[in-house]
């Protein structure tokens, strides 16, 4: 199967209608065409417009599903998981704090196999005070066990929203999801998008089987999430099957995350690369790696340096998690130098998280390529064309001369 | 590609103002993308959005360094934000301003002006200084980079209904109507 985009973007089917929306906007509509049974929220910036168009779908009669405001986020996650163990399909959007917040019940979803879909409309973390987009929400919970896919366009936030229920619910996968989309340039950027059709959008669902395995039902009633593990009896064994199994779940979504987008893409026209995207990485000697809507600005930067004669490309990554090495070592087979782009810090290793993946990845490659860390779009703070210009700039030195184990952080003297 | 820098204060709608234009944009078959300025956004502080335009798919959601055009839906921003930065030569500026061209603060990279008393004719439509609609009329006025008929079937399409839809249509039409449209002529430096 093809991990990479089209070239050229499908000609739209004739029943789309084109409207202009946010990307916040965009998501609340994705979810409407979902179908959910029901939703909680909590508003949280710069999420809270993805909410409110929930919220105002539902009361407009657009959208048929229960809206919990509960007080808070562990209270939202915690009221969306009974939801689930009852058979329903669940949605919710947070970020930052509002994730933190999360967390207990968040480490539980992935762990009782509940296939919630949630939005991140990612936001930096604080301290120092900040209410601007940046990975570091999204990075920080990278190792919970949930599916978390990272989108570039408006569009690509209303089609892979809908698309992260039938990834969820998969049987192979029974696994939630985060659809991450990058608070202030995506959550309030403006685009045209093409709106699906909902029966297009019913067929390409099909028939809801949400939580077949394991359903509250006063007739057959179960015990859930008991107590397991500790050093005795079947403790340990037990203990470790549930763990495997959400590790086969997260192995098993990299092949459903593709075969979920190829059918996408036959019915709506729209194709993405599921897993990793590689953009004019055909004779490429070095590349730059990108997350998120940064990557439109890197794209016109690479075409500005292939028609100066560069040979350079840009691996985009869709999916971070789980982190997509064996398609990724295909993207790297030929490539001689690499510059990461992060738009978040990695604290232990003075590097960006996403850099810090892809050493994991470069090591299995058993070649060595010389890597540079890149950090920028913090708080809020901009990735432009020049941004990436430089990246491209200090990724061909690596050709030729040594890398910093310190990362360049973009915007530090802007 | 063609680029705007909205300049305003909190409460008189420049963020409303570039997603207006984005989707007159769309109705003409162009493809159109606004960013808003971030933050926690309050009433007079001055705030910034941007529009950018094209033939093609736009790729760059980033904010805008080099616009083409700044429209200023303000009269008395100019005293406390530089809002020529990075202007491009030769470009246009649409103010919101009840002054006579002389009057009026400018910088060398603004080749063409479009003047509009916005405040003064918003206080008679709304009773309010609201003044972005009227400065989206002015802006049509100035470039023609938009036409009239698609920024009122935008305004026809948006969350805009009955007396409020009514007087934003006036608003739009009056804007282009009393916008002054003037060439800045630069003598060539000796």
């Amino acid at each position: 199967m093809s991990t990479t985009t089209l070239e050229a973007p499908v000609e739209a089917k004739p029943k789309q209608k084109v409207i202009l929306c946010e990307g916040n906007e965009a998501a609340a509509l994705g979810v409407a065409l979902a179908r959910p049974d029901m939703v909680a929220v909590y508003p949280i910036t710069p999420q809270s417009s993805l909410v409110e168009h929930v919220a105002k779908l539902i009361a407009d009669g657009r959208m048929d599903a229960d809206i919990v405001d509960a007080e808070g986020e562990h209270s939202v996650l915690s009221v969306l998981q009974g939801g689930a163990l009852a058979g329903a399909r669940t949605y919710t959007a947070t970020c930052g704090p509002g994730l933190a917040f999360m967390f207990e019940p968040y480490f539980r979803t992935s762990g009782m196999r509940l296939p919630i879909v949630m939005s991140i409309v990612t936001r930096d973390g604080i301290t120092p005070q900040s209410v601007w987009g940046g990975h570091q929400d999204a990075m920080t919970v990278r190792e919970v066990g949930w599916v978390q896919v990272y989108c570039e366009t408006v569009q690509e936030v209303l089609d892979t929203t809908i698309m992260a229920f039938k990834i969820a619910e998969h049987h192979d996968v029974m696994l939630p999801v985060n659809v991450c989309l990058d608070g202030n340039y995506l959550s309030y950027g403006t685009s045209r998008v093409e709106l699906p059709d909902q029966a297009e959008v019913d067929a390409f669902m099909g028939v809801k089987d949400v939580n077949w395995h394991v359903a509250l039902d006063p007739l057959r009633p179960m015990a859930v999430d008991p107590l397991t593990g500790g050093s005795s009896g079947r403790g340990p064994s037990t203990f470790v099957r549930y763990r495997k199994g959400q590790c086969r779940g997260m192995q098993n979504s990299l092949r459903v995350i593709e075969e979920v987008h190829e059918e996408w893409a036959k019915r709506f026209g729209r194709s993405y690369a599921p897993l990793v995207e590689d953009y004019r990485m055909e004779d490429a000697d070095y590349a730059i790696m990108t997350l998120g809507s940064m990557s439109g600005a890197g794209k016109d930067a690479i075409d500005e340096a292939r028609d100066a004669g560069k040979k350079v490309g840009l691996i985009k990554i869709k999916t971070f998690s789980p982190f997509p090495v064996d398609v990724l070592m295909k993207s790297l087979k030929n490539v001689r130098a690499l510059g990461v782009v992060d738009r978040s810090v990695g604290f232990r290793w003075n590097c960006g998280p996403m850099y810090q993946e892809t050493l994991g990845a470069l090591y299995r490659l058993g070649r060595h390529v010389p890597a540079q860390s890149f950090i920028g779009g913090l708080a809020g703070a901009d990735i432009t064309v020049g941004h990436f210009h430089r990246v491209i700039e200090a990724t061909e030195a690596l050709l030729s001369g040594p890398a910093s184990t310190e990362p360049v952080w973009l915007n530090e003297n802007d | 590609m063609y680029e705007v820098r909205f300049h305003g204060r909190g409460g008189q709608g420049a963020v409303t103002a570039a997603a207006m234009l984005a989707a007159a944009l769309l109705e003409e078959g162009k493809y159109a993308v606004s960013i808003p300025s971030f933050g926690f956004e309050r009433r007079g502080a001055p705030v910034v959005s941007f529009l950018r335009r094209s033939d093609k798919p736009i790729r760059q959601m980033t904010n805008i360094y080099a616009p083409d055009c700044l429209i200023c839906v303000d009269p008395t921003l100019t005293r406390s934000v530089d809002i020529f930065a990075g202007l491009k030569p030769g470009g246009t500026l649409v103010q919101a301003s009840n002054k006579p061209l002389a009057e009026v603060t400018l910088a060398p990279n603004v080749a063409t002006v479009g003047l509009c008393d916005a405040i003064g004719i918003a206080l008679e439509i709304f009773k309010k200084p609201i003044t972005n609609t009227l400065m989206l009329g002015a802006f049509a006025r100035t470039t023609g980079v938009v036409s009239l008929e698609a920024l009122k079937r935008s305004l026809e399409d948006s969350d805009f209904r009955d007396a409020g839809l009514k007087q934003n249509l006036l608003a739009l039409e009056r804007g282009y109507k009393e916008t002054t449209v003037h060439t800045i002529e630069r003598r060539a430096v000796a």
